[in-house]
């Protein structure tokens, strides 16, 4: 229903509103199908991160949608073949939970019968992310490093002249809203740290983590002003922290590789391997924490610090 | 009595539903938002305590803290448009 | 003892309940922005430390209530404070508050809702 409205609503400023009440129902809806790492990163990036960059780029285009100027007939019709050729798949799929679907067949059982002893860590989540299916994951940090990339190319970073740095959003004196965001800011980052490290045992893990991070940073650069947090943070530093959060992730693999195992072989890294395993998923999710941190406030700085298009 | 609250909750936040959708001025959709968010904050912590999901203390938590950062950067939108519309053109100011 | 905790708790998640739902009959049915902020901001900061009270009662010793204790100090400590900046936001971008005439002519008019 919240998607209708999103589509038919032509002020693309309600449309972000309803995007974020969109991505909490659906957070809340994982969290009820009982996947709450899915759910938090939902709730994160979803509500959090993009509704600040929707609204960055809304601010830099027209508030209002543009009639469509083609025939929407054929793109109806695309779409509804696609939509009933998907629902059709989605008839003959086995149902949720049914444990005699093919994927609970194969890999699945090993994953949850000697996923802790292997492993070694409660959150089977995190184990299957960062240890079983390793690559995927160093895959997803790469395009995520890959999409900082294409933003800086092409927007870079500019300041707009027009915004004086330390000028400030909420007409007036702000008193208010600067104390209660100087307290929390450093609990922010403090929970940050938190949900990085608990990953092995609760929800968490470097995803959220990161973006936990790099919002308590958006949150610092609302409140105090246009450009504040470029200084605290410089983008120079972000471009490496980026590189350097990926080269972490590729080390470990490379260590392995040249302690003699497989690349990503975490039992390369210790002596004992459950030992091994743990120092990996901790080095690996240390570094998907700082490549997602610095991407996400890149493309912050990317989107905030343009002026109005005219 | 748990479950009554549940419910009292999930009323209120079709109630902060309507107003977003209706609200005349955008400031009143902000302000529907926000309110929808911070039931939604309570939705999550009473329905997993209730349910037993978990790590649902987290998700609160976190969206708590999202809740209000995005209300701050939806306000900073607005004053971004007018501080802007002011330079450019003094007259068009509101 | 039990008893008397479940009493309380229930107490606390019905007046939570009720301020709740009365912040959202508020938000809907008030005619003016600056009375929908007030109706909103005031309930919903004292609805979410009830209902959470009422919640951390029902608990048992955990980590869990920490956290509960958390939620409840951050929304606390957030929640006026966005009350506040979103008002002020809304009085700089030139909205104003609505302000029936004192009009001691017409009495019995209504006054006018715009």
């Amino acid at each position: 229903m919240i998607a209708v409205a999103a589509i038919r609503l032509s002020d693309l400023f309600a449309v972000v509103m309803l995007f974020g009440v969109y991505s909490l129902l659906t957070a809340a809806l994982f969290m009820d199908l009982d996947a709450v790492d899915v759910a938090f990163t939902e709730a994160a990036v979803g509500a959090g991160v993009t509704t600040v960059l929707m609204l960055s780029s809304l601010h830099l285009t027209k508030r209002w949608e543009a009639l469509p100027r083609r025939n929407p007939l054929i793109s109806l019709l695309v779409v509804g073949v696609t939509g009933a050729a998907l629902v059709y798949a989605v008839l003959d799929a086995p149902g949720l939970g049914d444990p005699s679907a093919p994927v609970h067949q194969h890999v699945t059982p090993r994953y949850i019968e000697q996923g802790e002893a292997e492993v070694g860590m409660p959150n089977l989540v995190t184990a299957v992310l960062a240890s079983y299916r390793g690559y995927d994951t160093f895959g997803e940090t790469v395009v995520i490093f890959a999409a900082g990339l294409a933003v800086m190319l092409l927007l870079g970073i500019k300041d707009d002249p027009r915004l004086r740095p330390g000028e400030s959003a909420i007409g007036g004196d702000q008193l208010v809203l600067r104390s209660v965001v100087k307290v929390l800011l450093p609990l922010i980052l403090l929970y940050g740290l938190y949900v990085q490290f608990h990953g092995d045992f609760g929800a968490g893990g470097g995803f959220q983590a990161g973006v936990i991070f790099a919002t308590g940073f958006v949150l610092y650069d609302l409140v105090f002003g246009e450009g504040s947090a470029r200084a605290v943070v410089p983008p120079g530093w972000l471009h490496r922290l980026a590189a350097i959060g990926v080269l972490i992730y590729g080390g470990v693999g490379v260590y392995s590789l040249l302690a003699g195992k497989a690349f990503l072989d975490y039992s390369a890294l210790a002596t004992d391997p459950v030992h091994g395993q743990h120092l990996g998923v901790l080095l690996v999710e240390l570094g998907v924490g700082i490549a997602v941190f610095s991407v996400v406030l890149l493309i912050f700085y990317a989107f905030s610090g343009r002026g109005r298009r005219r | 009595m748990l479950t009554a609250a549940i419910v009292a909750i999930l009323v209120t936040m079709l109630l902060a539903l309507i107003r977003t959708f209706i609200g005349p001025t955008e400031y009143d959709r902000m302000l529907a938002a926000n309110s929808f968010g911070t039931k939604t904050v309570l939705l999550i912590a009473l329905a997993g305590y209730a349910l037993s999901w978990n790590s649902y203390l987290d998700v609160a938590l976190l969206y708590a803290l999202l809740n209000f950062v995005g209300t701050i950067a939806v306000m900073r939108f607005f004053e971004y448009r007018n501080a802007l519309e002011e330079r450019d053109d003094p007259e068009s100011a509101v | 003892m039990t008893a008397i905790l479940e009493l309380l708790s229930g107490l606390c998640l019905f007046f939570g309940g009720v301020l709740c739902v009365t912040g959202g009959v508020g938000l809907l049915r008030m005619p003016d922005f600056f009375s929908r902020v007030h109706a909103s901001g005031v309930t919903e900061t004292l609805a979410t430390p009830l209902l959470l009270s009422g919640l951390l009662l029902q608990m048992e010793w955990s980590l869990d209530m920490v956290k509960v204790v958390m939620i409840m100090l951050l929304v606390l400590a957030t929640n006026p404070t966005a009350t506040h900046a979103m008002a002020k936001a809304t009085l700089h971008g030139g909205q104003r508050p609505l302000v029936f005439p004192d009009d001691k002519d017409s009495v019995g008019e209504d006054s006018s809702k715009p």
